[in-house]
């Protein structure tokens, strides 16, 4: 099992950092327990107990507006104490500079991390080293996971769809880079979707995609032919500078989501984005904006996604 | 021993003596999950109650989460949204230590702050921890610490009485 650690002796969640290594219970319970927080919307006083004196850091060496915001009103919602730290990584010895970060907090009676980083497994790096009491959410690590996105797309999708036995999946774009995609096809395979395609030109695929247990297609014109729900990834602008794509227009004509291409899938096929959308470069704003964009919805579920994994790991943990 | 009608029956003339004596103007009945909902269910048909049932899951409320954590099969509340200045009928099977009202009275009042709330239980047993007792009980009876009364149904409705063990 990758990320054991993610479990207490008990098999409950005591950091979040990927999916891999999850089960189906265990991520069908996240999803229920979120069910109920969503239902918290109608009090006038949108606050519950459950982490009254606890002190969460958010821990942001990454730009980030959805998911630190969200993260930041989840736990305020669970009443616990929250402090965002943006912290920038120009030092050349992050790993000892990052170290002393946690320290430092550590000393300040902090009870969790909820951690974004440029570089892949900073958030297993920091759970590894930090003090034991103390849990940590993976808020994204470089090209590695970004498990609380995918969570609050699988509670959209379920919310939606109800369930996912039926259901094929479309994840369009930058495969190749996305931390976000990988957690996503780990989740719905978990979860049991039916089919998971990725479409995206050869240059923005992993070696051997096909092993994640996903189809492969490089059209949309035949991809999202029966596609229930389409998951579209941000293009980071960066990827034109690499040559790994010729220009943005060209991009768009072929990968670009628009009206057009949304009437290949079925009739009520939902539209997802993690956010932030390029319009005119992977989505049209019509489709953005449409009657089948789903992605203000995702917005909305990230809070309570986040609070019950935020919850679920600071519940009872075996003192060892 | 303790017949479940006779119970029902009672906390229903206990209820509608309340209703009167504390001038109850259209009160909203609010059970707690999930065999408070079960007796909140007959009371709220035996009283003509037209508004429906509000449903509370006091789960995020518990005073406990340390120790046990997030009940899993919680359940979303459902309450009116406005309960601001309303009269409260909050239903629950069993008042044991009081814990469980205390959680349920935090969360409505983060709906809104009543007017008034009377508590009515199916039966009271003994082992108050907290300043808190009900208005009205089908039955109040003593029993020894490792006891515990367990409601089944809905449908039939069944009290047990439970021995559990001591070093748990």
């Amino acid at each position: 099992m990758a990320d054991n650690i993610q479990l207490n002796q008990e098999g409950k969640l005591k950091h979040f950092l990927t999916i891999e290594g999850l089960n189906k219970n265990l991520l069908t319970e996240i999803l229920d327990i979120a069910d109920s927080f969503i239902g918290m919307n109608d009090q006038q006083v949108k606050k519950v107990p459950l982490l009254r004196g606890k002190t969460i850091v958010n821990l942001f060496f990454e730009n980030s507006t959805r998911t630190r915001t969200t993260f930041e009103l989840a736990a305020k919602r669970l009443s616990a104490d929250v402090l965002s730290m943006s912290i920038s990584t120009s030092s050349t010895s992050k790993g000892e500079s990052l170290l002393d970060t946690i320290r430092n907090l550590e000393a300040m009676f902090v009870d969790m991390f909820v951690v974004r980083h440029g570089i892949s497994g900073a958030a297993h790096f920091i759970a590894q080293q930090t003090a034991p009491h103390i849990s940590v959410i993976n808020a994204g690590d470089g090209q590695h996971a970004h498990p609380t996105q995918a969570m609050l797309d699988m509670f959209t999708i379920r919310q939606i769809k109800k369930e996912f036995s039926n259901l094929r999946v479309a994840i369009i774009g930058d495969i190749l880079h996305s931390r976000v995609a990988r957690s996503q096809i780990q989740a719905l395979n978990i979860l049991g979707a039916a089919e998971i395609r990725v479409i995206a030109p050869k240059t923005l695929l992993p070696a051997h995609v096909e092993s994640l247990g996903v189809n492969v297609s490089h059209s949309l014109n035949s991809g999202l032919k029966d596609i229930d729900v389409i998951m579209m990834l941000r293009l980071q602008k960066e990827r034109m500078s690499s040559a790994l794509l010729p220009s943005e227009s060209e991009y768009f004509k072929c990968f670009g989501l628009t009206e057009e291409k949304l009437k290949i899938a079925r009739p009520d096929a939902i539209v997802m984005h993690p956010g932030p959308i390029n319009r005119g470069v992977e989505i049209d704003s019509k489709v953005a904006d449409g009657p089948q964009s789903v992605i203000l919805k995702q917005v909305s579920n990230g809070i309570a996604i986040r609070m019950a994994i935020m919850a679920m790991a600071m519940q009872k943990q075996s003192i060892t | 021993m303790l017949e479940i009608n006779d119970l029902l029956n009672k906390l229903e003339a206990d209820l509608k003596h309340i209703i009167v004596e504390r001038q109850l103007t259209n009160p909203l009945m609010i059970g707690i999950r999930t065999g408070g909902v079960w007796i909140a269910e007959q009371m709220h048909r035996r009283l003509n109650i037209n508004e429906p049932l509000g449903l509370l899951d006091i789960s995020f409320y518990r005073d406990d989460f340390s120790q046990i954590g997030v009940n899993p099969n919680v359940k979303p509340s459902q309450l009116p949204p406005n309960i601001e200045g309303r009269d409260i009928i909050l239903i629950d099977d069993v008042f044991y230590t009081g814990r469980t009202i205390r959680a349920a009275l935090n969360e409505i009042f983060d709906y809104g702050r009543p007017n008034q709330v009377v508590l009515a239980v199916l039966i009271e047993r003994n082992g108050r921890q907290i300043p808190l007792c009900p208005d009205c009980a089908g039955a109040s009876i003593t029993l020894n610490s490792v006891q515990r009364i367990k409601l089944t149904g809905p449908d039939p409705l069944a009290i047990h009485l439970q021995t559990i063990d001591a070093a748990a």
